[in-house]
């Protein structure tokens, strides 16, 4: 099978996780390399959990959805439950590490299941606000599909237009990427 | 050589003595919807559709561009016609099956819409073409094939009161008036006032026309036009419903 | 009219929804008819901000069964009409198609395929290949595009109208509920400067002069009196149908000269089959691929040719058997087996379609 890279975010709805897939995924077309993205949309996201497939590769891609991501991050309980299926003896299964009561409902065939904090990061140590750029430089971190720098490159790409009028923004986005990358690193 | 009788000049000639029954309405109906449209002059932009039951005889009844349609679908087709070009006049001719049962929500959502089409709507209290079968306009009592014992209003409803419903929903500008058959001079006039409505892109416009079908009423003619002068008259109003000059709803005469 | 939609040629990385408005736009349709539903509701989306900067117009309908009419109206008036549906608007839509087919008027329609049957789900599947190919009553006289990735939903959008123009048959594009949300990269560009003909509309209905005096009225019907007359109408739509189909016909195909085993799949699903020929090739197993893009008209002549030699295919599909069975039409006298990798309304991997062909090799 070619080799690609697949990604599965999972979280409630306003946790960003489809606006991660795709500067991802946007991100490393702009480098030229194959990428989709494609949300779930069934009946579901009134209200049910929000889940982004995302695959990168340097060969056409095959179906736009997979049985088994290589990261699959779950940011909410209901979304760890969401996701098991995603999981196999490859993945990555990456957590939030505050979210309670999940003991025994981790998966337990992953080949790496990591606990991060980066709800308790976001709110304590830079802004809520930029949470989900945190799950985006995890995302980097554990899969190198993208260079920190292209991850940087992305995000200016698309809220270029908001650091113009506060620059302060551009600074705590780019924490964000690097505390995220962080993250990931301290527990691998 | 026999004489001709005078046929408006839209007619197609070639395709007359047309195909409907003896004593049929629709012919009268298109008579005055011929005169109308020789009157206004517009033989050359108007676009006629007509639907399934018996108004699809008349696809080729003009020398006007014709289309024929399916059941009830003929308001959609006129309005994305009309959409597409607005330069053309398009005239949307159907039964009362085609525009109160299968085609109602397209005739309830063209007047929201204020569509700027004429819909000319021919109620002669059944479905002709398939055989005399109870239509939403049938009267109260009246026997057709799938009521034998008379309609029962308790099981079936009331006879639709379309030109009613029309006016109701529409917003300034429609026109809609209930002509009958047996008032061509009056029926001309609302016709034509309905297709100048469309010309001067005021709104939707709508004619019920009150007409005959002795074939499935089994009448003579002396019943025949007792029936739609003064049976049918009993349920449905002739006038003038509803004019973009007027203020509210007008008293239309009576016919005759 | 206003400058062209798509000034230079350029990669983008968009939603199949999104790409269907551009393509529309770039093949310089005139107006939209449309009425949600789910997965193709982005299509009015965009084509509703981007029509009036063009000159473009949109409709929202009633429901569907009007979509399908007025953009038979619009084409009538001899403007390039659209509409786009999926499902249960699908079914809705072949009453009006099947009408377009009678009169041979040049109707686009863009189905994103849903679940089915009924309500289903609104995500994906491919269930809706019998409905778009032959649904409605009559003949299936139509031109059915099957995309497989968004370079595709853009070029054979924008070959849709002109084939639909060319031929006179109504014309779809049947995408799916994948294709239409998710979000990979194609290059958008003007057909123009690509010397790609547009060929042009032209009225049915209200051409200059007055009828009968100018010229003859323009009268159309889909009614007919005799069993005769409806034959007779009948053998030139079908005579004229034979005579294009084979240049209307498209497919892909490789290593099936001698293969054991030919995998066939369309739209989406092509994609997974595609990857899982190219690995079992790469590791030695005598493995061929073959995907008709048209699905009507099929490529008969391929499939015949292919099926006279090759003893088994892997028909792979998010349907029940909806491919196979135009497939086995194709094929017939053919005794090559058709094994089935059937899963209605859910997608199709590569490392399936690579299990069930080892299974079948082996």
């Amino acid at each position: 099978m070619a080799k690609s890279i697949k990604i599965v975010l999972a979280g409630e709805g306003g946790q960003g996780v489809q606006a991660v897939a795709e500067i991802i995924a946007e991100a490393a077309n702009e480098e030229g390399r194959e990428a989709l993205y494609i949300p779930n949309f069934g009946v579901e996201q009134r209200g049910g959990v929000s889940v982004a497939f995302v695959q990168i590769s340097d060969e056409p891609i095959g179906s736009p959805k997979f049985e088994t991501g290589d990261i699959v991050v779950a940011l909410s309980d209901r979304a760890i439950y969401r996701t098991k299926q995603y999981v196999g003896p490859q993945t990555t299964f990456v957590y939030d590490s505050g979210i309670e009561g999940i003991n025994g409902a981790l998966p337990r065939n992953a080949a790496k299941v990591v606990g991060i904090p980066a709800i308790e990061v976001a709110k304590n140590e830079l802004h809520p606000r930029v949470f989900n750029i945190i799950i985006m430089g995890a995302v980097v971190g554990a899969t190198g599909v993208i260079s920190k720098e292209e991850a940087e490159t992305a995000i200016e790409k698309k809220l270029g237009y908001k650091f113009e009028k506060q620059p302060d923004l551009r600074d705590l986005n780019f924490k964000a990427i690097q505390r995220g990358i962080e993250l990931v690193s301290k527990v691998s | 050589m026999t004489i001709q009788p005078a046929m408006p000049k839209s007619w197609r000639a070639d395709t007359k003595p047309h195909k409907f029954c003896p004593g049929c309405g629709h012919g009268l109906v298109l008579k005055a919807l011929g005169q109308a449209i020789d009157e206004l002059g517009i033989q050359d932009r108007a676009v006629f559709g007509c639907d399934i039951g018996c108004s699809l005889l008349s696809w080729d009844f003009f020398n006007v561009d014709t289309v024929q349609t399916h059941h009830g679908r003929t308001n959609p087709v006129i309005t994305g016609l009309k959409r597409a070009n607005p330069d053309l006049i398009g005239i949307a001719y159907m039964g009362d099956g085609g525009g109160y049962a299968i085609g109602a929500q397209h005739l309830v959502s063209a007047a929201t819409r204020n569509e700027r089409i004429t819909a000319i709507l021919v109620n002669n209290t059944q479905y002709g073409m398939t055989g005399g079968q109870m239509a939403p306009t049938t009267l109260p009592g009246q026997k057709t094939e799938t009521t034998p014992y008379g309609r029962d209003i308790e099981q079936t409803g009331h006879p639709t009161q379309g030109p009613e419903m029309v006016a109701a929903i529409t917003k300034e500008g429609a026109y809609v008036a209930r002509g009958t058959v047996a008032n061509l001079r009056q029926l001309k006039n609302f016709i034509k006032k309905a297709l100048q409505n469309q010309i001067e892109g005021n709104g939707f416009s709508f004619v019920e026309v009150l007409s005959t079908c002795p074939t499935n009423w089994r009448t003579n003619a002396k019943e025949t036009w007792h029936f739609v002068e003064n049976e049918m008259t009993q349920y449905f109003k002739i006038g003038e419903i509803k004019a973009p000059d007027s203020k509210g709803p007008e008293e239309g005469q009576t016919n005759g | 009219m206003p400058s062209k939609p798509i000034q230079d040629e350029k990669r983008v990385f968009m939603t199949g929804n999104e790409v269907v408005a551009w393509a529309a736009l770039a093949a310089r349709a005139d107006i939209m008819y449309g009425y949600p539903i789910t997965p193709q509701n982005e299509i009015m989306h965009y084509w509703t901000r981007l029509a009036p900067k063009h000159d473009k117009k949109f409709l929202q309908t009633e429901d569907e069964l009007s979509a399908g009419f007025t953009t038979i109206g619009g084409v009538l008036a001899g403007f390039k009409a659209f509409t786009a549906t999926a499902g249960p608007g699908n079914t809705l839509m072949q009453e009006p198609m099947s009408m377009a087919e009678m009169m041979r008027l040049p109707t686009v329609v863009v189905v994103q395929q849903r679940g089915g049957p009924s309500t289903a789900t609104v995500i994906y599947s491919q269930q809706e290949v019998m409905l778009t190919t032959f649904g409605g009553n009559g003949e299936g006289l139509r031109i059915v595009y099957s995309t497989a990735n968004h370079q595709e939903l853009f070029d054979y959008t924008i070959k849709a109208f002109n084939s639909a123009w060319k031929y006179r048959f109504p014309t779809f594009v049947l995408g799916d509920g994948y294709q239409a949300k998710m979000r990979e990269p194609l290059t958008i560009y003007d057909p123009l400067d690509k010397n790609i003909e547009l060929v042009k509309p032209e009225p049915y209905v209200g051409k200059p002069g007055t009828p009968a005096i100018d010229r003859p009225p323009t009268q159309l019907r889909n009614t007919f009196s005799m069993e005769e007359e409806l034959f007779e109408a009948l053998q030139e739509i079908i005579g004229d149908y034979e005579k294009v189909a084979p240049e209307i016909a498209e497919y892909q195909s490789f290593g099936t000269e001698d293969a054991d085993l030919v995998i066939i799949a369309h739209g989406v699903v092509s994609r997974a089959a595609r990857l899982a020929v190219k690995e079992m090739q790469e590791n030695g197993l005598k493995v061929g691929y073959f995907r008709p893009i048209t699905l009507r008209p099929m490529p008969v002549k391929e499939i015949q040719e292919i099926a006279s030699r090759v003893k088994r295919f892997l028909v792979v599909e998010s349907a029940y058997g909806q491919l196979a069975r135009l497939l086995k039409e194709a094929a017939y006298r053919s005794t090559a087996e058709m094994v089935p990798l059937y899963k209605p309304g859910v997608g199709v991997t590569a490392e399936e379609v690579v299990k069930k062909a080892k299974e079948i090799l082996s």
